[in-house]
């Protein structure tokens, strides 16, 4: 398919890409940055924050770079002083009702709200209202707390509830001053935590786990997910030797940032006080703790035993499809080399 | 998968959803079908028997009776090739058998499928038009294609209908099933298959025997295994005696599970290697301690054949190992030295495995996964099978006849019964029941059942069940719900105290030896 190509001028340079695209993604692909706050790769731009305003030259008013397609020989001023002072008065529109309670809050290190009032130097908020305290509302899952107070209306969440999972579980309820995301479908919501990955904020956090680490303080590993075929990628987030939270990066993997509930919040069988921790050897009828010299010479005379008196093909050995490849290549290679038969199998097909 | 998830959802003008609760068992992708259908205006068809939830997004949903998948996939094919949407170039050029397909779909009229299936005959016409009208169509199907005594009679349909309609080896198309558990692909590539090494290379071939026995200073059996749904019945025949299980728990997810129990306790020797004390572990001789995924280094092999990486985070806990670690402390019992690092591991599986030869941890890691095949360093890999030409040289178009279920509903069990999963728990839920968030949605068993079956047992939303097939009954609570049409009850397999497969047939297909898990007949009466 030939795609019909439209040239523009950004910042002086000269840049060509299908019509449609917007300024904001013409940008990128010149390595230029335009500070964005309600705009997500994934979603439909939502145009609800005004960061990311630029000059087009013959135009009468400053635009949004992430909701106007690109024209034919435009020139995009993408860095002014007019646009400082509109990005930062946008900055501080956002302050007027999020306290700046960055030294409490779960996302301080990691929060866009946080980086882009500091890249602006704001460094009081001059017209913080009054306003009633919003709360910790009921929210659409348990598993998520919402900060009420710290929303700043960029409606991401409520966007990649509608398209990302297709449950329009949350919506803005109320006018003005009190118009806030709240719950409009609770049977709806899947836990997905969809709205969690995507707020640019503190107003959504994690309620999971009650061990609270700073950024700082904790590891985050990246990994596939253990649960279904799909393969997500997602970062386990480590504290003393403990998963506190799963996390995951934009655009990275089959998922490019999604998990469902059981990869976000599934994580706690990981520490569970069922989980075996010494080899068990059945005497009598009931487990014995043995230590693993004992469990596994056991298991090789009897194997032995085994094989010498009825053969190879009289042992079976089921791998898993939860192992790793490396696992499931050293399970089958020890049956067929060490005991000698095919007999192996997993449970694919149930 | 032919084609890749990305690929197959937002490059495709239709996508077919066959037999896969997509939003229920891979989520992920069922965000991708959404993304597809209300961003870009892809069609979506799906065929199932349950109202699944993907339904509220399609352009056209048929609802046959359960395990009848032939004669729809038939009738689809007959009324594209009446209405000239067949891509007689590629047929031409790319498959063979296309006049025979042509004389056994010849019958399968709109009207005479609407006999078999229920599915009214101008619906079944104007979702094969909508497939067939496509320049590019994807399927995705999953257990509810495969988990029939005829499954692979399914799938040979379903390649079938992509084949003839060009719908193979290019963007947006493709057959693509829906793996289940996350590495399940990739034990199929590792060989945990009774049949082949790793790489699908045959066992019972001398070439291939000689290279393994060389490559592992061993001598290898040239016999095929057994397949493990043949486990009772070698069990019941004296043959096996022992049973070595990492990390599955047939205890629960296997057919028929009364038989089973009875054959497993006759068993010598039963070594069971798993983080939680399973029900089948219970039956153990031996129970080693094993690691989660948390817990360790090594791949996964995702369902759309992509390697990437797993990383240790934790520790695991108490004397707890990772399975290479416990293998290769086993292998140095028996006098063999076995690596227990991941890398070395993998150096080896890329030596005797073509499809993954040019794979290294490093390209991993730099390229966000690799997809196999990818035969040599340079290659990038395959995200999409069979681009210019289909992998066996021509694709075989096979005619294939529909075959009722093994077990049809009569007077004494009038419901049919099918199983599946549920979106919060996973196969055996040994994981996820442990999970609080996940219990919180689903802690106990239940049993969708339609409101007018419903009215007409006197059974409401909640109440106690007994479910009874030929083989055993099942204490469950009843679910009121319209996702499921008339006469047909639906329960998952996640939960051990109210087992499902206790009622579920032993009925086997001949090829793939997967059960019949998505039909029998059952019978419901008030606890
Ligand atoms: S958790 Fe998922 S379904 Fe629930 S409100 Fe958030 S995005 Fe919507
Ligand atoms: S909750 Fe977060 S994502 Fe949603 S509108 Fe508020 S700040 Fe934006
Ligand atoms: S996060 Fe959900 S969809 Fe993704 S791999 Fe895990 S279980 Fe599957
Ligand atoms: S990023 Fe463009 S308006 Fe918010």
């Amino acid at each position: 398919m030939s795609e019909e190509l439209v040239k523009l001028k950004i910042d002086g340079q000269e840049v060509e890409v299908p019509r449609g695209t917007t300024i904001l993604q013409a940008a990128k692909k010149l390595g230029i940055r335009i500070p964005t706050m309600c705009y997500h790769e994934r979603l439909t731009p939502i145009g609800s924050c005004r960061m990311c305003m630029v000059e087009v030259k013959d135009y009468d008013h400053p635009v949004p770079a992430c909701m106007t397609p690109v024209e034919e020989d435009i020139e995009v001023i993408t860095d002014s002083d007019l646009l400082f002072e509109i990005r930062r008065n946008a900055l501080k529109l956002m302050l007027l009702n999020h306290p700046l309670d960055c030294p409490i809050c779960d996302k301080g290190g990691e929060c866009d709200l946080q980086d882009l009032v500091y890249e602006f130097q704001i460094d009081k908020v001059e017209f913080q209202e009054k306003l009633p305290n919003k709360g910790l509302p009921e929210y659409a899952t348990p598993f998520i707390r919402q900060w009420a107070d710290r929303c700043i209306m960029c409606l991401r969440c409520i966007t990649a509830c509608r398209e990302i999972t297709g449950r329009q579980a949350i919506d803005i309820v109320g006018k003005g001053w009190d118009a806030r995301v709240a719950v409009v479908d609770e049977e709806a919501c899947k836990s997905c935590g969809e709205c969690l990955f995507v707020c640019p904020t503190g107003a959504l956090t994690d309620k999971l786990c009650n061990i609270k680490g700073r950024l700082w303080t904790y590891n985050r590993v990246q990994t596939t997910c253990g649960y279904c075929g799909v393969g997500c990628q997602l970062e386990l987030n480590v504290y003393e030797n403990k998963v506190i939270k799963v996390t995951s990066k934009n655009g990275v993997g089959p998922n490019k940032g999604s998990l469902c509930i059981k990869g976000r919040f599934g994580y706690e069988f990981i520490h569970s006080e069922d989980r075996l921790t010494k080899p068990l050897i059945k005497k009598n009828g009931d487990f014995v703790e043995a230590s693993w010299d004992e469990a596994l010479t056991l298991i090789k005379d009897k194997l032995t035993e085994i094989k010498e008196k009825y053969g190879p093909d009289s042992i079976y050995g089921l791998t898993s499809a939860r192992a790793t490849n490396e696992e499931n290549y050293t399970f089958q290679k020890f049956f067929r080399s060490v005991i000698g038969t095919n007999n192996i199998d997993h449970c694919a097909r149930l | 998968m032919t084609n890749s998830i990305e690929d197959m959802t937002l490059k495709a003008e239709v996508i077919l959803v066959t037999g896969s609760n997509t939003s229920e068992c891979h989520p992920v992708i069922a965000n991708y079908v959404r993304e597809a259908v209300m961003k870009n205006g892809a069609k979506l068809i799906v065929v199932d028997p349950k109202r699944i939830d993907l339904v509220d997004y399609a352009e056209i949903w048929l609802q046959p009776k359960p395990g009848n998948n032939v004669a729809w996939i038939n009738g689809f094919m007959n009324v594209i090739i009446n209405n000239n949407l067949h891509d007689e170039e590629f047929i031409n050029e790319h498959t063979e058998g296309f006049e025979e397909l042509k004389k056994v779909v010849e019958r399968y009229t709109p009207e005479y499928v609407e006999e078999i299936t229920g599915i009214p005959a101008e619906k079944l016409e104007k979702a094969a038009k909508i497939y067939g009208e496509a320049k590019a169509a994807s399927i995705l199907y999953a257990m509810g294609i495969t988990q029939h005594s005829n499954g692979t009679d399914n799938v040979k349909s379903l390649a079938n209908l992509a084949m003839i309609t060009g719908n193979i080896g290019k963007e947006g198309a493709g057959v693509n099933p829906l793996r289940g558990q996350n590495n399940v692909q990739g034990a199929c590539d590792m060989g945990g298959l009774p049949n082949v090494y790793p790489g699908y290379q045959p066992v019972d071939n001398e070439e291939n025997c000689k290279k393994f026995s060389s490559e592992w200073g061993a001598s290898c059996n040239i016999n095929k295994g057994a397949p493990l749904t043949e486990i009772p019945n070698l069990v019941e025949e004296g043959k096996l005696k022992a049973l070595y299980i990492m990390g599955e728990n047939p205890l629960v997810s296997d057919p028929d599970l009364n038989h089973l129990k009875k054959c497993i306790e006759k068993l010598d020797f039963i070594v069971v290697q798993d983080i939680f004390m399973t029900e089948t572990a219970q039956y153990a001789d031996v129970v080693l301690p094993g690691a989660c995924f948390a817990e360790k280094d090594g791949t996964f092999t995702n369902t759309e054949r992509r390697v990437q990486r797993v990383r240790k985070a934790v520790n695991p806990p108490g004397e707890a190992k990772d399975d290479l670690t416990i293998l290769s402390m086993l292998a140095e019992k028996f006098g063999v030295k076995y690596s227990n690092n991941p890398e070395d591991v993998f150096e080896e599986i890329r030596k005797v495995t073509p499809q993954y030869a040019g794979i290294t941890y490093k390209r991993i890691e730099e390229n966000d996964g690799v997809c196999w095949p990818c035969p040599d360093e340079e290659h990038p890999g395959t995200p999409i099978l069979h681009v210019g030409k289909i992998a066996r040289g021509k694709g075989l178009l096979t005619p294939i006849e529909n075959k009722p279920p093994v077990e049809q509903p009569d007077e004494e069990y009038p419901f049919i019964l099918t199983t599946g999963r549920r979106y919060e728990h996973f196969h055996t839920a040994t994981m996820t029941r442990r999970a609080r968030a996940l219990n919180y949605y689903s802690p106990e068993p239940r049993l969708e059942i339609n409101p007018e079956d419903a009215k007409q047992l006197g059974i409401n939303d909640g109440d106690e069940i007994i479910v009874k097939s030929r083989r055993g009954e099942v204490k469950t609570k009843a679910m009121i719900s319209d996702r499921v049409s008339k006469g047909v009850v639906f329960g998952c397999f996640h939960f051990s105290e109210a087992a499902i497969n206790v009622l579920t047939l032993h009925a086997l297909d001949p090829v793939a030896k997967i059960p019949e898990y998505k039909v029998c007949a059952v019978r419901i009466e008030k606890a």
